[in-house]
């Protein structure tokens, strides 16, 4: 490796060139981005019209408890005695025992409205986002229950590890201040920010 | 059959018929008591306001590390601010974003129309570069965390032979080529996703990384810093920064009497002992070696190019889309696995052609096998470089701190019994 001499004038017009030009590049470079950056800030989110809900969101996350849940948008459910987001389609005994519930963790909170319907609501402490809910509710209902990353739990990792792992590239960067992808509302959002690990 | 088993039989009879793809199956009902939809909560991204305070405090401490190095001379006062690095920019912000990492963003903004990097990520990436090119290594010295965890443990460190670090640093150009291929193409954040450390600093993660974590750190008990040395791709290019800088660490403060006293204190080995005069009769015999070397550097350039290119396959495995395409492939072949992978039921679900994807798929190999054929070429040419400088005589009087080596890490400075005048 060349050990430059000590003695600053020897150094000579190339170094002090050379040294002028790196300088101008990284900061030509970063005022380059800097003028193309629409957002300030990014975060994390899932599209819900391209997850699958894998399973994998509750086991990829950095996090113990990972920061992807589940939400219920209520506009869209059917409130539907025979949820079939809340209910394992195979149940042991008709009743809503615990032993019936797809969610795992019994996240899913059940409360009676008005014959025949009940409003379900998602204890977000308790949702590990295994997806099953989501599965059932897409499956059979109206699709109103869906996984997304909760910013509140979320680190912000650089690269999502879920993102990463994500079987159908659900995963995208979205604007910091507009930071959820909600079902039924999404219509007025420009598609495709950017690819999903990318 | 009660009622409800029969309902449920009845309604998945009839839901089972209708297509899969989600409607609205169950129309909201119109309540009769008054009912209000409650709204589906959005909290907003935690500790929002934190990212210019980051880039505020990096720039703070590159400020006071080179305060430290240059002005106070004081090792005491690197490790302290080392210390408050790690706890900062590791423990406390959990390590994103990081330098290290922006590379992985910055080639990906340069690359993906529709990707631009965050301003924060921007002045991460280059307030570093730029305080390298003034003052040297003085981001490693002092702030950069993953730095700092390895400097922690530094235990009884080995010397390892120049020769051994310049080929084991052969694989840290490597590690940055393939980062910016991956992220020019859009495989992934390989840096990131391959970090040692940030396992640590978010107090637990999967326990792969863990793993590879506490293997450096391991390592690191005798090896000094061997993330850094061998592997840092951020490191790399602050070495080559390092070269031109305005200002770099001298061990003596004054004029070095040889005294040798700090021969063997620096744990990164970076540095330089006086040369032995010059042997002249080897003089002709070196030119003719260097001569010969200098021919290479174009065969050695074309050859790795070329087989940069034949990796095609194999580098493009890593993109996602090219693993859906061999996946759906293997499908249409026949060879059904017996669950359908959630690959093939999120494509599905897409409604893309498959002819669409396999389009794709060939774009993104063919991208691949180009820079493939680049990152040959580079790798050939750092080699090559490499064999060259080392075939050069430098000479040298004094111990001197290596301007690419040297961390700044301000260790040798009380070993100099020479004082300023
Ligand atoms: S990993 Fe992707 S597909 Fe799986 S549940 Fe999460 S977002 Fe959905
Ligand atoms: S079924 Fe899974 S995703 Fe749905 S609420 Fe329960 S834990 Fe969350
Ligand atoms: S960005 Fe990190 S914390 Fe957030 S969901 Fe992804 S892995 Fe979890
Ligand atoms: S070489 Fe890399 S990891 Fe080490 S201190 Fe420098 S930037 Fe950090």
């Amino acid at each position: 490796m060349p050990q430059p001499q000590p003695n600053l004038t020897r150094r000579g017009l190339f170094g002090n060139g050379l040294w002028a030009a790196v300088v101008a590049g990284i900061t030509g470079l970063s005022a380059y981005l800097f003028g193309r950056t629409k957002q300030a800030k990014t975060v994390w989110q899932i599209d819900p019209d391209k997850c699958v809900a894998c399973g994998n969101c509750a086991t990829y996350c950095v996090l113990e408890l990972s920061a992807v849940k589940c939400v219920q948008v209520y506009a869209m459910c059917g409130y539907c005695d025979l949820c079939t987001g809340y209910l394992d389609p195979d149940p042991k005994k008709l009743d809503t025992g615990a032993e019936n519930e797809l969610c795992p963790t019994g996240a899913i909170e059940r409360v009676f409205v008005e014959d025949p319907y009940f409003e379900y609501n998602i204890k977000e402490e308790l949702c590990i986002a295994c997806g099953k809910c989501v599965k059932g509710c897409e499956a059979f209902g109206n699709g109103s229950l869906f996984l997304q990353v909760r910013h509140d739990r979320c680190l912000r990792c650089n690269e999502c590890s879920i993102a990463a792992a994500c079987p159908s590239q659900a995963f995208r960067r979205v604007p910091a201040d507009d930071p959820y992808l909600l079902k039924g509302a999404k219509e007025s959002k420009p598609a495709g920010e950017s690819k999903g690990i990318a | 059959m009660n009622r409800r088993s029969f309902l449920f039989a009845i309604v998945l009879a009839f839901l089972l018929s209708a297509p899969l793809l989600a409607v609205e199956r169950f129309p909201p009902p119109d309540f009769e008591t008054n009912y209000s939809f409650p709204t589906t909560t959005v909290p907003p991204p935690r500790v929002d306001q934190y990212d210019y305070i980051d880039a505020a405090v990096l720039l703070v401490a590159l400020a006071v590390a080179t305060l430290l190095i240059y002005r106070k001379r004081c090792r005491k006062g690197v490790f302290l601010l080392m210390l408050l690095s790690l706890a900062y920019f590791g423990f406390w912000r959990n390590g994103c974003i990081c330098p290290i990492g922006s590379i992985g963003n910055i080639v990906m903004s340069i690359f993906d129309p529709a990707y631009t990097v965050p301003i924060v990520v921007i002045l991460f990436f280059a307030l570093p570069l730029l305080a390298a090119l003034l003052f040297g290594r003085v981001f490693c010295a002092a702030v950069c965390p993953l730095g700092a965890l390895q400097d922690l443990v530094i235990f009884r460190p080995l010397e390892v032979p120049r020769s051994v670090e310049h080929l084991l640093r052969l694989f840290a150009w490597l590690y940055l080529g393939l980062a910016v291929l991956f992220a020019a193409t859009g495989a992934g954040l390989l840096i990131c996703r391959y970090d040692p450390f940030i396992g640590f600093f978010r107090l637990g993660d999967h326990s792969s990384t863990l793993i590879l974590g506490a293997s450096f750190l391991i390592i690191g008990l005798f090896i000094a810093r061997p993330y850094c040395r061998f592997v840092c791709p951020y490191g790399l290019i602050l070495r080559q920064l390092g070269r031109l800088s305005r200002r770099f660490v001298t061990i003596t403060p004054a004029e070095c009497v040889n005294c040798r006293l700090c021969e063997e204190v620096c744990p990164f080995n970076a540095i330089d002992k006086p040369t032995a005069p010059w042997p002249q009769d080897q003089f002709v015999s070196d030119k003719r070696r260097l001569a010969l070397l200098i021919s290479l550097l174009p065969i050695l350039v074309a050859t790795l190019a070329f087989a940069g290119t034949r990796l095609d396959g194999i580098l493009s495995r890593s993109h996602y889309t090219v693993q859906l395409a061999e996946r759906v492939a293997l499908e249409q072949s026949g060879v059904v696995p017996d669950i359908t992978p959630n690959e093939i039921l999120a494509f599905k679900k897409t409604g893309r052609t498959t002819d669409a994807l396999y389009a794709d798929a060939a774009a993104i190999r063919r991208q691949f096998r180009l820079g493939g054929g680049i990152l040959g070429a580079f790798i050939g040419l750092v080699i090559g470089l490499k064999l060259i400088t080392l075939g050069v005589r430098w000479r040298r009087d004094e111990y001197q701190a290596h301007r690419a080596a040297c961390l700044a890490c301000a260790r040798c400075f009380e070993y100099c019994p020479v004082r300023k005048k």
